[in-house]
């Protein structure tokens, strides 16, 4: 359990990193975006793996049982709203990143500082 | 066993997200982020958080891919050659990857029951909430109840981010205008027997199901954030298999605009009627006379204003994207 518990961790370290290198490498807006919802739901996978408690349900009482165990609702509430607010802003920055390549013609960022800085 | 298929589904997240950021196809790289939703969605449900499973299958499999494509329609959808390969970059990250595996032998382990995570509000919100509240899905009881400020912030961001989004692409297009009727851009999938069909036997399932999402948050996974997204899915896959024009003789777009104020104004005003019959703002229990009763119709309306929102935004945002593009 120790090992498994270690390895979500980990795997949160790895696609943290995964999208940051994608935010900061990647000359082209749209795959930053990419990354960017890739570092985010890295995020969302640290929360939702500190909430759970080993042998419990999700945070949802049924009738007739009773003594049950049940992980800590109060991530999930947290992670629940912030997927929504992600999309949100992961649209605004496809709008930004539209209107971006109507003014320059191009998405790469590279190009687009060579257009401002010619 | 359990904990084998996490590892499992835990190292194909890893390769997926290893092949989106290598892939230089950007169509490549959104089909598998959808993939990459869907799989951190199973694991979200192995860690017991089935509502956030369920956000994550409608959002990101569903409303992001959309997005995502119409605005690879709208750029480019090849990925150029980088001038150079940063080597910095990876530098910095391996390195940040090293100090943040190096604090995860600090953490407490999985699932251990006295993890700071566990030990401070949580306990008083399983064991006050029937007590309260008197419903099974503590989740809502959180989202709407006791942490409703919080949840009032995040409608406001979703309904500040649609508004930008029309403000960035509500002008028209530089390069002209198009009716929504000339070309191909009114046809969508039309032409398309089998597509057609399907979806509109699809559509109505979805909808109720999301009605469903909507109304029985309070007694199994669900509420207004994943029911937004679900009918909103629902409407958009009509906008594609119609065209966009005859999803917005559905939903026309100052409806759109009235849904995404109005929600957030449903919400807003349900704490200001909480404040003049005498209580604080969005405490629900002064409702009615029994102060449980006003919990639970207080979150049935604050969860409606929610839903009302997002799909707003969602659907808006999508047909802003669809009204440049040549679908």
């Amino acid at each position: 359990m120790e090992l498994v518990g270690l390895y979500h961790y980990w795997v949160f370290a790895g696609l943290l990193m995964i999208g940051f290198y994608a935010v900061v490498a990647k000359p082209n807006l749209v795959k930053k975006l990419v990354g960017l919802s890739l570092f985010q739901a890295a995020v969302f996978l640290l929360y939702i793996t500190m909430g759970k408690v080993e042998g419990a349900m999700a945070p949802i009482f049924m009738a007739g049982i009773e003594e049950q165990l049940y992980s800590s609702p109060l991530p999930q509430v947290l992670i629940l709203t912030a997927i929504v607010v992600g999309i949100s802003t992961t649209a605004l920055g496809l709008g930004i990143v539209i209107r971006i390549k109507e003014e320059y013609g191009t998405i790469e960022e590279h190009e687009i500082h060579q257009i401002d800085h010619p | 066993m359990v904990s084998l298929f996490s590892i499992f589904i835990l190292t194909l997240l890893l390769i997926t997200a290893l092949a989106i950021v290598q892939s230089r196809n950007l169509f490549v790289a959104v089909m598998l982020s959808g993939i990459f939703s869907l799989l951190i969605a199973t694991i979200f449900f192995l860690l017991d958080a089935a509502d956030v499973a369920l956000t994550e299958a409608a959002v990101g499999a569903g409303i992001s891919t959309v997005l995502f494509l119409g605005a690879l329609a709208l750029t480019a959808e090849r990925e150029q050659e980088p001038p150079t390969n940063r080597p910095v970059a990876l530098v910095v990250v391996v390195m940040t990857a090293l100090v943040l595996i190096y604090g995860t032998l600090g953490t407490p382990r999985l699932g251990d029951p006295n993890a700071p995570v566990q030990t401070h509000v949580s306990p008083w919100y399983l064991e006050q909430t029937p007590h309260y509240i008197d419903i099974p899905n503590v989740v809502t009881a959180v989202l709407g109840s006791y942490r409703g400020y919080d949840t009032l912030g995040e409608v406001f961001v979703v309904l500040t981010a649609g508004i930008g989004v029309l403000f960035l692409l509500g002008k028209s297009s530089p390069r002209g205008s198009r009716g929504p009727e000339s070309s191909a851009e009114g046809a969508g999938l039309r032409h398309y027997l089998i597509p057609r069909l399907v979806g509109r036997l699809l559509i109505p399932f979805i909808l109720l199901f999301g009605l469903y999402v909507q109304f029985h948050g309070e007694y199994s996974p669900g509420g207004g954030f994943q029911a937004g997204a679900i009918i909103a899915a629902a409407i958009i896959l009509y906008a594609l298999l119609e065209g966009e024009a005859h999803a917005l003789l559905v939903l026309p777009r100052w409806l759109l605009t009235g849904m995404i104020a109005g929600g957030a104004l449903l919400y807003g005003g349900v704490g200001v009627v909480c404040l003049l019959l005498g209580g604080n703002f969005l405490d629900y229990s002064v409702l009615t006379s029994d102060p449980v009763t006003g919990q639970q119709i207080g979150l049935l309306l604050i969860e409606a204003g929610v839903g009302i929102t997002v799909t707003g935004v969602l659907l808006s945002v999508f047909h802003a994207f669809a009204a440049r593009g040549e679908y």
